[in-house]
């Protein structure tokens, strides 16, 4: 397969996870989206190693799969402390920092 | 044959994704992300890279998505209203979507990299096994390597701060 059809597919994977991140409240599912966008950037980054003929840009993925991780534990995190706190789970309801 | 591996793998891909922000219920949104992330695997196994692809599995699907459904089972799937705070935002956010598609299509298919339009060079069997990317990480790349590791400690030493009980609410 051509290494363009990667790509496309990954700008597709990426402008999905841009919508559903416009779209959706909840920030759970807000996390859930931002994962579609990293995980579309991964696919470019591998994809662009193949086209290259170098492995240098799959440890790019790994190590964009570690940051993944930090991201959702404290993203859960957060979404867990919010939850005892008895606030309700809604971005747009959670507006304090805004300046 | 690679086609038609490429192009299942890739309606996964796009379906699951499509499903995680379809769904009302963040449990089927999170099932939705794990079949987009086996899909997504597939792919990186066309692309050679082993390694990637099991980490993808392994990790992804595995150990972050349970971290999910655990939450989830916890916080409980409140459905959203449907209230818009911003009017059309339900129109608006599709629209500035397909445009970051397009965008981003034209700017990677109106690129001067010639090599875009071919399979990538023949590499040799061991390419992006395990063996491949351990020693990349551990001569070449071993600073970031290891930063990423202090990274995976804080995370986990913030979340545990973040989640924590408060001494005065047991008390």
């Amino acid at each position: 397969m051509n290494t363009e059809w990667f790509i496309v597919l990954s700008a597709l994977l990426f402008a999905t996870g841009a919508i559903g991140i416009l779209l959706r409240r909840s920030p759970m599912v807000i996390l859930l989206c931002l994962e579609l966008m990293l995980n579309a950037g991964n696919l470019a980054l591998v994809a662009f190693s193949r086209m290259v003929g170098n492995e240098q840009g799959q440890v790019f993925a790994v190590i964009v799969m570690v940051v993944a991780a930090c991201e959702v534990v404290v993203g859960l995190g957060l979404i867990v402390a919010i939850f005892r706190r008895r606030l309700p789970l809604n971005v747009d309801d959670l507006r304090e920092l805004r300046g | 044959m690679e086609a038609v591996l490429f192009f299942i793998a890739a309606i996964g891909a796009l379906g699951g994704a499509v499903g995680v922000i379809a769904m009302r219920n963040p449990f089927y949104s999170v099932l939705a992300l794990i079949v987009h992330l086996f899909s997504l695997a597939a792919l990186f196994l066309l692309l050679t890279a082993a390694f990637v692809a099991a980490a993808q599995v392994v990790v992804y699907a595995g150990a972050v998505m349970v971290l999910y459904v655990f939450v989830v089972a916890y916080v409980g799937g409140g459905g959203e209203s449907a209230w818009e705070p911003i009017p059309g935002q339900r129109f608006l956010a599709p629209l500035l979507g397909i445009a970051l598609f397009v965008e981003l299509s034209v700017a990677v298919l109106s690129s001067a990299l010639l090599a875009l339009g071919t399979d990538g060079p023949d590499v040799k069997a061991g390419f992006g096994d395990p063996a491949a990317i351990g020693r990349l990480l551990l001569e070449k790349f071993l600073l970031p390597f290891e930063a990423s590791s202090i990274l995976l400690l804080l995370a986990a030493v913030g979340a545990i701060v973040l989640a924590a009980r408060r001494r005065e609410e047991t008390a």
